[in-house]
């Protein structure tokens, strides 16, 4: 799988795409597919802010229910409505299916994230676990 | 089916629709004698509330309905008819003198409304099993009440908040291991507490340096299972009570895998301030089907005032009764005193056992789950090599390279007439297959179940397609879970 560079990645499985000061955030096509057929996603409010590194929502699948982690502080600005009634889309393009829209409070938290080369090897070892 | 082992052979079973379709109008089971007291109006009575038809209750015979959930148990597959080797769940047999002695008729058909001068042989029946829950756990004191194990960890979380609260501080939130049951994280949330992960070492035990660098005065408590869901002993578990009680916080240990424990290590010897018991998993009563379960919850001395009213007592007379004015108590949790007939059972097999034999179920269950360790490993990739206490886990890393994952070898384990392992649990194990045998199981049913899951690993390299479109000797063949998860439907409609 090539990850796309057009964005960040968190160690938690998480992408984030930023642009200026707002940016998309979802989960990695790794995360969707240990994680198997997603049959539920939770997703917080609009206008809810978020601290890098809490959890920010819940993504529920066949084998479990996993926490998702904020990559980086800001507010709610969108929530994929469609995620609610479709959850497969993850499945589909974990990369197309960007579940909030943020405005970041720093955009230089991004710094700290993993370039897509820098996952692909984090992933490549947490499988070879 | 060319490596089908001898356990599993074709089972003739009938074909049974939903006893709605079974339905004729008139037909009925019963018929009652003629009225003999005067005939109430229960228009009159009951005004708008009362109903005139029942709606959609089915209409059948006394031998339909018989007939009807004979031919529906007869697809169960259940202990009494092999192993069950569901990890953590602690699926062993339930001796038949618990069933004895729980049908003895002053047992059986005790009232809980009953004054309790004429339940003190009841109520001697809950003191004796708390004093030996008590001595089994190394605690202070324990309430029976909570009706199962999720149950027991939200009344033990309670306290832990009670008990804050009354050091002037709830506190803010809970550490929870990666490798932790479910239920912990619900809990925590459900008490209101937030929820801290804590990662495991490469040992599949609490990373003792991520615990000192997390631990502060907002942690209220940390759940821990002991041994974890790795079926790991987490051999530095006094210095995890340390670390909490330095900073005030309390050591909550879930249960769930006493029996690895009993008559070996005392949670109350190791630091543990409040933990549950699961009397379906290791005490031996029934496990599954709605049971009920029972999850009593023991506690050291500091947690007493906290306890859920009523608190069992020997009053001044020396009759045993019901404590009720209880000013720090969290307050009732459960109708009565919990489900009794599960206390009826756990203390018969307690009693029938004696600490000896108690001891010896422990090793046993360790040496079976060592035994299938052995007879797998190197077939079944095995991520932790920490020494196994009552379950091992695997992954099926190996058998994924052919595509088959945890979820379609455990399909196919039911061809050969076993029950799965627990599939893709603990979460920190990629595919993990999770089996747990208890010591229920003889050598004979053990070599059994390891040449089937030989046979599985072979078909896997030789043809994997059987594995994956697995289970083909059921009723009905593989299920698609997920549709019933995106879309169920809940009941039936006419």
């Amino acid at each position: 799988m090539a990850y796309p560079t057009d964005r960040k990645y968190t160690k938690e499985h998480e992408w984030i795409q930023a642009s200026g000061t707002t940016a998309i955030v979802g989960i990695t096509d790794y995360a969707q597919q240990s994680l198997g057929d997603i049959v539920f996603v939770e997703l917080p409010k609009v206008g809810v802010e978020l601290a890098a590194g809490k959890t920010f929502g819940t993504v529920e699948s066949v084998k479990a229910v996993s926490d998702l982690y904020a990559p980086a502080s800001g507010t709610v600005t969108e929530v994929n409505g469609d995620l609610a009634t479709s959850p497969e889309k993850v499945n589909q393009d974990a990369h197309g299916s960007w579940m909030l829209k943020l405005t970041l409070k720093n955009a230089g938290e991004l710094d700290g994230l993993l370039s897509a080369a820098d996952y692909e090897k984090f992933v490549a070892e947490e499988a070879g676990h | 089916m060319k490596h089908m082992t001898r356990k599993a052979t074709r089972h003739v079973n009938q074909n049974e629709g939903l006893i709605f379709e079974k339905s004729s109008a008139g037909k009925a089971a019963w018929k009652l004698p003629p009225l003999d007291v005067p005939e109430v109006d229960s228009a009159k009575l009951l005004g708008r509330s009362e109903r005139k038809d029942l709606g959609h209750m089915p209409e059948v015979s006394e031998i339909e309905i018989i007939r009807h959930f004979t031919r529906l148990s007869t697809w169960n597959y259940a202990i009494d008819l092999g192993m069950y080797p569901l990890g953590s769940c602690t699926m062993k047999y339930n001796p038949r003198v618990n069933e004895f002695v729980a049908r003895i008729e002053g047992l059986a058909n005790a009232h809980p409304y009953q004054p309790e001068k004429v339940s003190q042989g009841a109520l001697r029946i809950l003191k004796t099993l708390s004093e030996c829950l008590i001595e089994i756990t190394g605690m202070d004191a324990i309430t029976l009440q909570p009706a199962a194990g999720a149950h027991g960890e939200m009344t033990g979380l309670l306290m832990v908040r009670a008990y804050h609260q009354s050091q002037g501080n709830a506190r803010k939130k809970i550490l929870i291991p990666d490798s932790a049951h479910g239920t912990n994280p619900a809990t925590a949330a459900m008490v209101n507490y937030a929820v801290e992960n804590l990662k495991s070492d490469s040992n599949g035990m609490v990373d003792i340096a991520a615990l000192e660098a997390q631990m502060n005065e907002d942690v209220a408590a940390l759940m821990l299972t002991n041994p974890n869901t790795l079926g790991v002993f987490e051999q530095q578990i006094h210095k995890i009570a340390d670390i909490l009680h330095a900073k005030g916080g309390l050591l909550y240990m879930d249960g769930a895998n006493m029996n690895a424990l009993v008559g070996k290590a005392r949670p109350g010897d190791f630091g543990v301030d409040v933990m549950h018991l699961n009397l379906h998993k290791t005490f031996s009563t029934p496990h599954g089907g709605g049971g009920p379960g029972s999850g009593p919850v023991a506690i050291k001395k500091k947690l007493e005032p906290f306890l859920p009213t009523p608190v069992l007592v020997t009053k001044s007379d020396g009759t045993l009764g019901f404590e009720y004015q209880r000013p720090q108590s969290v307050g009732r949790v459960r109708a009565f005193y919990g489900n009794f007939g599960m206390f009826v059972r756990a203390l018969a097999y307690i009693q029938a056992n004696g600490p000896d034999g108690l001891r010896q179920t422990t090793e046993d269950a360790v040496l079976n789950a060592n035994y299938i360790r052995k007879g797998l490993e190197g077939i079944y990739d095995l991520p932790y090599s920490t020494p196994t206490m009552h379950e091992v886990v695997f992954s099926d890393k190996l058998q994924a390279k052919k595509g088959a994952r945890t979820m379609d070898i455990a399909k196919r384990l039911i061809d050969y007439g076993f029950h799965p392992y627990t599939t893709a649990f603990p979460l920190i194990v990629p595919g993990a297959l999770m089996i747990e045998p208890t010591e229920s199981e003889s050598k004979e049913e053990m070599d059994l179940f390891i040449e089937a899951m030989k046979s599985i690993a072979e078909e896997v390299e030789e043809d994997p397609q059987t594995v994956l479109d697995a289970p083909h000797s059921t009723r009905v063949s593989r299920l698609d879970e997920t549709a019933a998860a995106r879309k169920p439907v809940l009941r039936w409609k006419p």
